[in-house]
């Protein structure tokens, strides 16, 4: 009796080490949003239910262990069933089991009440970044992973952020109710923030919902969930919590930049300014698969320097360019790029690696193309 | 106990070699030809064990490239499309090339000799569905010489990864799968036939083993839900080759669809690959205790309410996708509810070591092992269980960590248990004692540097199946990769110690194990070729 | 009983179990595909995943229920590889539920071929699915436009009384994505597996 009284305190103390532990970064966080507390004490009582659990089972199994050594000259004794006893512990997890349904159903019927929201925000996954689309408020833009591609490959040092930064966050007000509907363009994303406590699939056809009411200002990091392709690992997810007023103002600065971009595709580019701003964007968005040295990696992701039907087909690889390409992972970038993006890439495309078009595509083509279009 | 009669070799097995006895008549082959043409449940067995640890060290080799690369942040050793093959590919063998067949080879082995009859049921469909295998494997493996690559998807290659997008390849994945689909079918169909028609006169069904029970149990599971892998498998087929649209959404179909089929298989197969775990592990405890096993009864009725829960289960993979509440809700209450069984299975194998005489060679070690860290696995599998906790734990490293400790110091520890067990019954040798010990700690070490700080890595935030990772989990990864290589190379001592056995060591006699009492104990050490060629009379224990 | 007489019996039930486990094995493989068409069935009966009915519904002779105001949300997505655009009237509408609305979409096919495509809905949070009835929708069927060429359908729907008080947005969202012929897409697959385009 007395050594089993030993492991308990055993036990006792080595559970007594997990609070410190939890507080370095080893455990769930907690979060800043009311879900996310719950959640977490949700996490908290099913973990120490678990420990008492195991501290008793395995304290009468070390204990046994210990005391009825053969090498003791333990004799076996002969009982081989108990009925009371197993009905009893049947029954008491049983119980356990249903004390802790009815807290963990309670917050589950908080998360899927996505109601009244004060915002609307369409998160498209594509292969391999974010899509967020302010519904109502004319204002999308994609989020691409900013790390470097040196970083990755270890030729320059690692910044703090590593593969959790990105080009443009998500920007959302605090102390709103923010409602999420996720779905994706090609295979299945997951959009996870674990501050948040938002997880939820990005189904391509389909429509989820989720939301968050963020409590404290600040920059939460996240990522993809779900297996996606080669980049799966490289699709971060960004959230910049700000004061409702600074999202207005942000929201407003957004809008004119947009303008002014917008404005700009109306004057003549030259070929050097085009490919200056194509070098830009091909490396935020066509650089993961078409890779830098736009040498591709076939069959996946055809290569792009010295490709004769890009380069006899100007008209085509527009095409491609704004409309994607169907059952692959070329996505359709009329609504995610400017038309001053979309020239430029393509006049980059068209010149760099040894591609010798020798042409330029102009922005206000590109613009036009699009107004016809209805974008 | 029952009376064991030496085996004579009738007319019916003489397309088998008696393996040294004399038998007149036909020329028996030899060589390949014998193990290619061999209808002899012992040498199908021996045949299968091989198989899986072949696969075990094909598929360890995949997680060490996986753990190698993972071993500090940046990208080092191998591509993002490369990675995804490697993760794929362990999984896949693993669990089709590694565990099930490896239960299947003790199957062969042991169901027979436990039931007292002289074979399984359907000696030539054994062979075919052991030969089944290597082609299969075979063809998976070379899809990583194809172009594009082999299967990258996971291996519960979700759709429309695994379909629209999916490397050219896949169609010969979904062969190979096949392939291994029909041989586990086949596996299971004889060996329900076996137990069900070849006990011993006087065995009834509450007299077998829980080895022999647990394995009944899953071969009904087998049956039960290896067809609606096979069905899901050719939907994704003809949405490749003949654009149909079963998971296409383009075409009016629904990816969803796919996963609440893929996990209406793969839920029951996840108890498939730990049922004969619980009968391997429940006739190692009563042996090493010196006491009979607590609670009979219960843990086969246990093992009986586990298997039908788990066809109630499966959207608990799917808590994020978008279920409505009510379906969340229902799953989160019946995954709660496996507990209740397991816990009774937990807290019997306990009570059988309580006042019992305990001694630890190295089987029970394993079986020890088994049993601390296997509930370690449900206690991880029970926090999942709680659906909005699940929205943070959900494909991070967390669950990582949870069907590992289930998978490896669970399924794949009670088989080591079982080759520790019945080696000497196999060879006629004890394994050595000193070599299995360094094995098994160097095991238990092993495995738990490599795969408890996945706990702490998937709570603070890292997915599942990423190459490359935020510098906040380098310590964890590094831990987890050193334990990983490990835990690897000291498999290669489970090797030597077999190659000793088989050439040598302490003989063993019939009875190999003081504690053993069930009949597979009445036949010499070896076991000769055939045995209980003549039914032996069963006497059951007295209730 | 003699060994002989215990052998027949023996093979005769392993006849017996064998005949069992293959009719259970081809039931099981079958359910796997009946499992399609059951899964449809049920989320017509559940809401489950935002799918809404394939087929035109008549409206229900309802009182509309002037108490309460839902906001009805429309989304249009285009898809990958197909010149086309897709716009509606309106972006967001607010109405009682029983009210029978109409909005409009217009359809545009900028490529320079004729193509069909098809809008798949979803509608989401899902639970509404099961009280929104479509009179007439153009996603009950593909579309067909030749280059340049534009159409307006109508969606005419009713969101019935019943639907659940908690609910007070529904969004409706529509996805084009390209309708290929079987051979097309085969062929479309290997070339791109082939990688020679751009």
């Amino acid at each position: 009796m007395r050594r089993l009284l030993v492991w308990m305190a055993v036990g006792v103390m080595l559970s007594a080490l997990t609070p410190i532990a939890l507080a370095n970064g080893w455990n769930m966080p907690v979060g800043v949003t009311a879900l996310s507390r719950d959640i977490y004490s949700l996490h908290m009582i099913i973990f120490w239910i678990c420990v008492v659990i195991g501290v008793i089972v395995f304290g009468a199994m070390f204990y046994s262990l210990f005391r009825y050594r053969h090498s003791r000259g333990a004799k076996a004794a002969t009982f081989h069933e108990h009925t009371s006893v197993e009905v009893i512990w049947t029954a008491i997890p049983l119980l356990i089991l249903v004390a802790m349904a009815v807290p963990a159903t309670a917050t589950l019927k908080t998360m899927y009440d996505a109601s009244e929201a004060d915002l609307d925000v369409m998160v498209t996954g594509q292969q391999w970044r974010w899509r967020y689309d302010y519904l109502g408020e004319d204002v999308a833009f994609t989020s691409n992973l900013s790390t470097s591609r040196e970083q990755i490959s270890g030729t320059s040092e690692k910044g703090e952020n590593y593969l959790l930064e990105v080009d443009e966050p998500l920007v959302l007000p605090v102390g709103q109710k923010v409602r999420l509907l996720l779905t994706s363009d090609d295979v299945i994303h997951s959009w996870w923030v674990p501050d948040l406590a938002v997880k939820q699939d990005a189904v391509p056809g389909f429509v989820n919902e989720n939301w968050v009411r963020i409590d404290e200002p600040g920059i939460y990091r996240g990522q993809c969930a779900e297996l996606c392709g080669r980049n799966h690992g490289f699709m971060p997810v960004v959230v910049e919590a700000v004061e409702p007023e600074r999202f207005e103002e942000w929201m407003a600065k957004r809008k004119e930049a947009a303008q002014q971009e917008a404005m700009s595709a109306d004057r003549e580019w030259s070929l050097e300014e085009l490919m200056a701003r194509g070098e830009q964007t091909y490396g935020a968005v066509c650089a993961a698969c078409h890779q830098p040295d736009g040498g591709g990696s076939p069959p996946a992701f055809p290569a792009l320097a010295g490709n004769q039907a890009l380069l006899e087909e100007p008209e085509r690889h527009i095409n491609v360019v704004i409309d994607g390409v169907a059952g692959s992972a070329m996505p359709a970038f009329r609504n995610t790029l400017s038309p001053v993006e979309i020239a430029a890439v393509v006049t980059y495309e068209r010149n760099a690696w040894g591609n010798d078009a020798g042409d330029t595509v102009q922005p206000s083509e590109i613009a036009e193309r699009l107004a016809a279009q209805g974008e | 106990m029952a009376s064991h009669l030496p085996p004579k070799p009738t007319p019916q097995h003489s397309t088998t070699t008696a393996g040294g006895m004399a038998e007149s008549g036909h020329a028996r082959p030899r060589g390949l030809m014998r193990w290619l043409l061999t209808t002899n449940h012992k040498e199908i067995g021996t045949l299968y064990l091989l198989f899986s640890l072949t696969m075990f060290f094909i598929g360890g080799i995949f997680a060490l490239v996986v753990r190698a690369e993972l071993f500090q942040p940046g990208l080092q050793l191998v591509q993002p499309e490369f990675f995804n093959q490697m993760t794929t590919m362990h999984g896949l063998i693993m669990v089709f090339g590694a565990i099930m067949p490896a239960f299947v080879g003790l199957a062969n082995w042991m169901v027979p000799l436990q039931i007292g009859a002289p074979d399984m049921a359907l000696p030539r469909l054994n062979n075919f569905s052991f030969w089944l295998l290597p082609v299969a494997f075979l063809l998976l493996l070379s899809t990583l010489l194809m172009p594009g690559g082999g299967p990258n998807f996971g291996w519960t290659f979700y759709a429309p990864l695994s379909t629209t997008y999916a490397p050219p390849s896949t169609s010969f994945f979904i062969l190979s799968l096949h392939l291994a689909g029909i041989s586990s079918i086949l596996g299971a169909i004889n060996i329900i036939a076996t137990i069900l028609n070849l006990r011993a006169p006087g065995m009834r069904m509450m007299d077998m083993p829980l080895f022999v029970w647990t394995w009944l149990i899953t071969a009904f599971l087998l049956i039960a839900v290896m067809p609606v892998l096979a069905g899901v498998i050719t939907m994704m087929l003809m949405d490749i080759n003949f654009g149909t649209s079963f998971f296409n959404a383009a075409g009016g179909g629904d990816p969803v669809l796919f996963q609440h089929l893929f996990w209406f298989f793969g839920h029951p197969e996840v108890y498939i690959m730990i049922l004969p775990a619980f009968g391997i592990v429940s006739a190692i405890i009563p042996t090493f205790s010196r006491k009979r096993l607590f609670g009979y009864a219960s843990m086969v009725y246990a093992t009986a309410a586990i298997a039908i829960l788990s066809f109630m289960v499966w959207a608990h993979h799917m808590f994020i996708v978008g279920l409505p509440l009510v379906a969340e809700l229902f799953f989160m209450y019946t995954t709660m509810l496996i507990a209740v069984p397991t816990g009774v299975k937990v807290f019997n194998w306990v009570a059988t070591m309580f006042r019992g005489s305990i001694s630890f060679e190295p089987p029970m070690l394993f079986a020890l092992a088994f049993v601390v860290q296997f509930t370690v696995g449900g206690f991880s599998g029970l926090m999942l269980a709680i659906a909005p906790a699940d929205f943070q734990y959900h494909d991070t490293y967390f669950v990582v960590a949870h069907f590992h400790y289930v998978l490896v110091p669970g399924a794949l520890f009670a088989i080591l248990a079982g080759a520790y067990y019945w080696l000497p019954k196999w060879t006629g040798h004890y394994p050595s004692v000193r070599l299995s010990q360094w094995h098994f700690w160097l095991s238990v070490i092993g495995v738990n540097l490599t795969f408890f700080p996945m706990h702490f890595s998937g709570l603070a935030g890292m997915p599942r199946r990423i190459p490359d990772y935020a510098l906040q989990f380098a310590d964890f990864n590094l831990v987890s990769s050193l334990g990983g290589f490990l835990f690897g190379a000291s498999q290669l001592l489970f090797v030597l110690v077999i190659i000793k056995c088989v050439r040598g060591g302490e003989k063993a006699p019939a009875k190999a194990w003081e504690g053993a009492e069930d009949l597979e104990w009445s036949v010499p050490s070896p076991a000769p070729l055939h045995t209980f060629e003549t039914p032996p009379t069963f006497q059951p224990r007295e209730h | 009983m003699s060994r002989r007489d215990d052998q027949a019996t023996g093979r005769a039930g392993v006849r017996r179990t064998v005949t069992r486990t293959l009719v259970v094995l081809a039931g099981m493989f079958a359910f796997a595909f009946a499992l399609v068409p059951l899964y449809d069935v049920f989320c017509d009966l559940t809401g489950l995943n935002g799918k809404t009915s394939a087929r035109a519904q008549p409206l229900v002779e309802q009182e509309v229920d002037a108490s309460r105001m839902v906001t009805v949300q429309f989304i249009t997505r285009g898809s990958q590889g197909l010149p086309w655009h897709l716009e509606v009237n309106t972006r967001q509408i607010r109405l009682h539920p029983g009210q029978r609305e109409e909005v409009f979409f217009t359809f545009r096919n900028n490529g320079d071929a004729t193509t069909l495509a098809r809008a798949v809905p979803s509608v989401s949070p899902s639970a509404a699915s099961l009280h929104l009835r479509k009179l007439t929708c153009f996603c009950f069927q593909e579309q067909q436009l030749a280059a340049g060429e534009t159409l307006k359908a109508p969606l005419v729907f009713q969101l019935t009384r019943d639907l659940p008080a908690d609910i007070k947005t529904v969004t409706l969202v529509y996805t084009l994505y390209p309708v290929q012929s079987a051979q097309a897409e085969v062929a479309r697959r290997e070339s791109i597996t082939e990688g020679d385009s751009a």
